[in-house]
């Protein structure tokens, strides 16, 4: 059965709430892992899964679903959080992230049948190409299926990112919807001092993208955004989602130094009774 | 095997036989798309692109998303060729080969143009002498190397029918001899015994099977009676073929327009040195690049002809034991 989708914002902010616990406990248990760009990205996940995609976590191999690609491999645990959020697989399985014969790799590995892995991603600025070619590959057979790929924004600097906008804007694939987790941070810090990105809004739309932004962390605002995606008609969409890495959790939000690391289980206990409040 | 249904029905390139083979196979499935990378006419792929203008996708001089809207393509049930000039689809896109198309298992058909010194005129730059090396360490993947234009149209359809996961076809730019006939067919994973011979065995890939073919001829004369086996499909390489030829020949050539690091020279050595050890001599590039001139003379002054595979026959012929 097709996931029955919501769009009340107290049910997505629960859902939120349950995904984000389920994050810091997966990389707790882990004891490595990357906590901020999960967190920031948890509520377009949450929203994109809950309140705009069709998917049938029952039947994932279903061919009229949407497709979500996320190209920034490495915020996997937000991802099997949500795909088991949704009931894809038992919320228990996501204490196995990153160990031994786990399906849930440190990095998406489809090799290892999780239902509802879409790609095995990790390497930066290929997820895009992939959903070009999905998204293509849609309009040929006619398939009213849309394809959403999540980007982040240091992911931006790789040159193949924009030799996606251009083709996917070239053959006018209104069935795709990239977001870019717009945090602000990589690893080595901010991402307008490590290499600047900014003006991002005009970059899309010079390379012909129909570009909203929106704050990624209201549900409103994301809502409303993919629901202006695509309307004209002949346009790819692109949603800049203005996040913070590490929201939900005051003592780590912005931090940088959160890209990669997993909290100690002291710390996840703290973290996971702030995120229930 | 009759020896004698090998003789050159004329010139043509290995690139002329893959563009036929990718029109047939685009006649018979209807799942199989083409992606364009501006050279659409100087890989073979524009007679596909003429014919099915609304399975080929024109994505320009970007390599690496080609191979990543392949994946996606594939993901969705396409079987998409994507061929370009070997240098580029194999080593410019080697990381979206690695993550996008082999961790993924995906099947796609990679074509690898202008292959080889025989690229000519153009220089270093375009003539591909690594790919085979990338694409063969590559889990998942499979690497078919043609040996003629006839071998090549059967390779990319032996490519879509019998294989699976991402298919590297590798091929070259230059007419060369179109010795082989479409009987013999083709079957990926096996080596082809194009001559019998027990005193040497020389193991070729690509145009040098030919090459290989007139060095038996040669050293025939001298009373060296040489086996040859011509190796389409570098990976999965056939290894039992490998092994009789070490135990029945006790010596072996290798032959390729290639790196022999890495190349057929290394996957032969790699079963041999297990299995079967015997002495061992290398046709192929020792360690440089390519340059500017004509095919043939080029190919002469690298060493990659009958002439030095006859030589290093004599030379391998004399290491043999006892």
């Amino acid at each position: 059965m097709v996931l029955p989708l919501t769009n009340g914002v107290s049910a997505l902010g629960e859902l939120a709430k349950a995904i984000r616990q389920s994050v810091v406990r997966s990389l707790a248990r882990a004891g490595s892992g990357h906590l901020g760009g999960s967190m920031s990205s948890a509520d377009i996940l949450t929203t994109l899964y809950f309140s705009v995609m069709r998917h049938d976590p029952a039947n994932p191999s279903w061919t009229g679903r949407d497709r979500f690609i996320l190209s920034i491999g490495h915020i996997a645990p937000v991802l099997y959080a949500t795909l088991a959020e949704a009931g894809y697989f038992p919320k228990d399985e996501l204490l196995s992230l990153r160990k031994m014969g786990s399906r849930l790799q440190g990095h998406p590995g489809r090799d290892h049948g999780l239902p509802g892995l879409e790609l095995s991603a990790g390497s930066l600025g290929q997820g895009l190409s992939v959903a070009t070619g999905m998204a293509i590959a849609a309009k040929m057979d006619r398939l009213d299926s849309r394809i959403y790929c999540l980007c982040g924004d240091g992911e931006l600097q790789e040159g193949s990112v924009w030799e996606a906008a251009m083709a996917a804007a070239h053959h006018q694939l209104n069935n795709l919807v990239a977001v870019i987790d717009r945090n602000g941070v990589q690893i080595d810090g901010s991402t307008e001092t490590v290499m600047g990105l900014e003006p991002l809004k005009k970059k899309w739309e010079a390379f012909g993208w129909d570009t909203l932004e929106c704050d990624g962390h209201d549900f409103r605002s994301l809502m409303s955004s993919f629901q202006k995606t695509n309307v004209e008609q002949t346009r790819p969409s692109v949603i800049i989602a203005k996040t913070k890495m590490g929201k939900g959790i005051k003592s780590i939000e912005g931090d940088y130094r959160w890209h990669g690391k997993a909290p100690s289980m002291e710390q996840a206990e703290a973290f996971i009774l702030e995120i229930a409040r | 095997m009759d020896y004698s249904q090998f003789s050159n029905r004329g010139n043509k390139a290995t690139k002329t036989g893959f563009g036929e083979g990718l029109l047939e196979a685009g006649k018979k499935y209807p799942e199989v798309v083409a992606i364009g990378a501006d050279i659409t006419a100087s890989v073979g792929v524009d007679l596909f692109a003429s014919a099915f203008p609304g399975r080929f996708i024109s994505l320009g001089i970007a390599e690496q998303n080609c191979m990543g809207v392949s994946a996606g393509l594939a993901l969705m049930g396409k079987i998409p060729v994507f061929a370009t000039y070997g240098v580029f689809s194999a080593l410019r896109t080697t990381d979206q080969v690695r993550i996008s198309l082999c961790y993924n298992n995906l099947h796609v058909i990679i074509g690898g143009a202008h292959s080889g010194v025989s690229v000519g005129p153009d220089g270093a730059t375009h003539q591909a002498l690594e790919d085979i090396a990338v694409m063969r360490v590559m889990p998942n993947m499979t690497v078919l190397s043609p040996c003629d234009a006839t071998q090549a149209r059967l390779a990319v359809i032996a490519a879509i029918e019998q294989c699976k996961g991402p298919v590297y076809v590798r091929y070259g730019r230059e007419a060369m001899p179109d010795f082989t006939s479409p009987e013999m067919g083709f079957e990926a994973g096996k080596a082809q015994i194009f001559r019998e011979g027990s005193d040497a065995a020389i193991i070729a890939t690509g145009h040098m099977t030919w090459e290989a073919l007139q060095a038996a001829i040669e050293l025939e004369k001298e009373g060296i009676h040489a086996r040859v086996l011509n190796i389409h499909t570098i990976k999965p390489l056939d290894e039992p073929a490998v092994i009789n030829a070490a135990r029945e020949c006790g010596a072996i050539v290798t032959a390729e327009e290639h790196q022999v690091a890495g190349g057929l020279g290394s996957a032969i050595s790699e079963v041999i040195s297990k299995n079967y050890p015997v002495p061992i001599e290398f046709v192929g590039m020792h360690d440089s690049f390519g340059e500017s001139g004509p095919p043939l003379e080029l190919m002469k002054k690298f060493g990659l002809n009958a002439e030095a595979i006859v030589q290093k026959t004599r030379k391998v012929f004399l290491r043999k034991p006892g």
